[in-house]
């Protein structure tokens, strides 16, 4: 874990990432997006069974202050959301990339990984921003 | 002066401090603010548990001299002037002939002949212009905006950290007091005031742009390590709004009068004549006027300036701040709702992005400081 980027994950430019299981992926927000957002205080998830279209916006986090969209970094079908972050929502700052969790999707197409970033890719992004 | 150079962000004497203290710095009326050092969650909790130290010099500062000063002042005004003591602060609201808002303030009385105003910084030049061109009498106004900064340090510890720094007996001043006093690292006395936006007890520095560093960094070196906490804006912001304070621009418009603000205890409709004062008059008998309240949603999801409340499925009124509220631990806000909706108790719906969630009526105010 280089800089706080994880390895094994693949990344979107809106600062989301994925965590592929076979067609399944979760996904959630990095710790530079968490940080960046501060005190996380609410997150509107899709509900399960919904079908997302990759890059779509799909729900916010919010924090004390601020409402941000979630952008899906992939597209397909929502086959689980993390219930503990309605009583828990400040998780996502402790533990972006654990209990933060946001969501999984079955992927329609498991080709659209192809446009997520590397986390050296991703580390880029966020060293340059 | 006051005037943005080029559409350039402004900076306070204390930027650089706000840097090497790691705050996150946001465009905030023309000037480039910390909106949060850490966390606002945790700077929060030190103003209401301890103690917090706040950069406002963003905020304009107006000097006013002469023997008129009171009495011009109360003629453009809803709250009386004319009657402060020397050692004296008011709130006070500048009205416009409808009754609405050019800005809410704080006079404070150095003496006989000078005062002191200070202003919102969103409304800062707009203030100047209307002040100037009211001008009359013996009063001379200089703006000091930039020349001076104001610092703050908010909470249940202010009196026992500041007081070390400063000749006055702090305990001796009274809330909505001031006065003027040697702090150290300055060169001539400051005026020091028992004012704040927090709901807390705290004191207000007024002092030259070029000693507000100094002034800073010594209040820290010391008072970090035993819990005070550099503040932002963010927290600021949560404070006020938890205190039941109106926050020009959303609880106080030119358009929303201090009336529907719930702010008649600063109205003094008995003052001879003042602008605005037929308009206020009339909303206050016709009685029905849309007025400002407080809201608790009753779920997780916050509500948010701009969102719509309903009642029955009809519209009453719209959130005009909205956030989490850390010490109430509830979703808190303030709405603008007609006085059909507005009863402490009644159940209305805020709409968030096209869903309805329950929430209550409540006082403005969701916070009180337990008496000390």
């Amino acid at each position: 874990m280089a800089n706080g980027v994880p390895a094994g994950l693949l990344y979107s430019k809106e600062h989301e990432w994925v965590k592929m299981d076979g067609d399944v992926a979760t996904v959630g927000i990095t710790d530079y997006a968490q940080a960046s957002l501060g005190d996380i205080v609410y997150v509107e998830l899709p509900r399960v069974g919904a079908g997302l279209t990759q890059f779509g916006s799909i729900g916010v986090v919010e924090s004390v202050k601020a409402v941000s969209d979630i952008f899906t970094p992939v597209g397909g079908e929502v086959v689980g959301i993390n219930d503990g972050l309605e009583n828990d929502p400040a998780s996502v700052n402790r533990d972006p990339y654990g209990a933060g969790w946001f969501y999984k999707v079955k992927l329609g197409d498991v080709g659209q990984t192809n446009d997520l970033l590397s986390p050296e890719q991703y580390e880029q992004l966020i060293a340059e921003s | 002066m006051t005037t943005e150079i080029n559409g350039t962000l402004r900076r306070t004497a204390l930027f650089d401090a706000h840097l090497a203290l790691g705050a996150r710095v946001v465009p905030f009326a023309g000037f480039e603010m910390p909106v949060q050092y850490t966390s606002i969650l945790k700077e929060h909790d030190a103003v209401r548990k301890r103690a917090g130290l706040f950069d406002l010099s963003h905020m304009a500062q107006f000097s006013l001299t002469g023997a008129d000063v009171g009495a011009w002042a109360e003629t453009l005004t809803t709250n009386k002037v004319a009657n402060m003591k020397p050692g004296q602060a008011r709130y006070n609201v500048f009205t416009n002939e409808h009754g609405g808002a050019h800005d809410d303030v704080i006079f404070y009385r150095l003496d006989d002949n000078r005062w002191l105003l200070v202003v919102n910084a969103g409304n800062a030049d707009k203030m100047w212009a209307h002040v100037s061109a009211n001008r009359s009498g013996d009063v001379q106004l200089k703006n000091l905006h930039g020349d001076y900064a104001l610092i703050a340090i908010q909470g249940p510890r202010s009196v026992e950290w500041l007081q070390p720094y400063a000749e006055a007996e702090l305990a001796l001043i009274k809330y909505y007091a001031c006065t003027e006093t040697r702090v150290k690292g300055t060169r001539e006395p400051i005026v020091i005031a028992r004012t704040g936006y927090t709901g807390e007890d705290g004191f207000e520095l007024f002092l030259p742009s070029d000693e507000a560093t100094g002034v800073w960094d010594l209040l820290l070196a010391e008072n970090r390590e035993r819990g005070l906490e550099p503040c932002g804006l963010g927290a600021r912001d949560v404070l006020r709004l938890e205190a039941g304070m109106a926050l020009y621009g959303h609880e106080l418009t030119e358009e929303i009068t201090p009336l529907q603000a719930g702010l008649s205890w600063a109205i003094k409709l008995d003052k001879p004549a003042f602008t605005g004062k037929d308009a206020l008059l009339a909303q206050r008998d016709a009685g029905d006027y849309p007025r400002i309240v407080g809201l608790v949603m009753e779920g997780r999801v916050p509500a948010r300036a701009g969102y719509p409340v309903l009642a029955g499925g009809v519209r009453v009124g719209e959130i005009r701040s909205g956030s989490f509220g850390p010490t109430v631990q509830r979703n808190i806000a303030t709405a603008l709702l007609d006085a059909s909706a507005a009863a402490e108790g009644t159940r209305l719906e805020v709409e968030v992005r096209g869903t309805r969630h329950p929430a209550v009526v409540t006082p403005q105010q969701f916070y009180k400081r337990p008496k000390g």
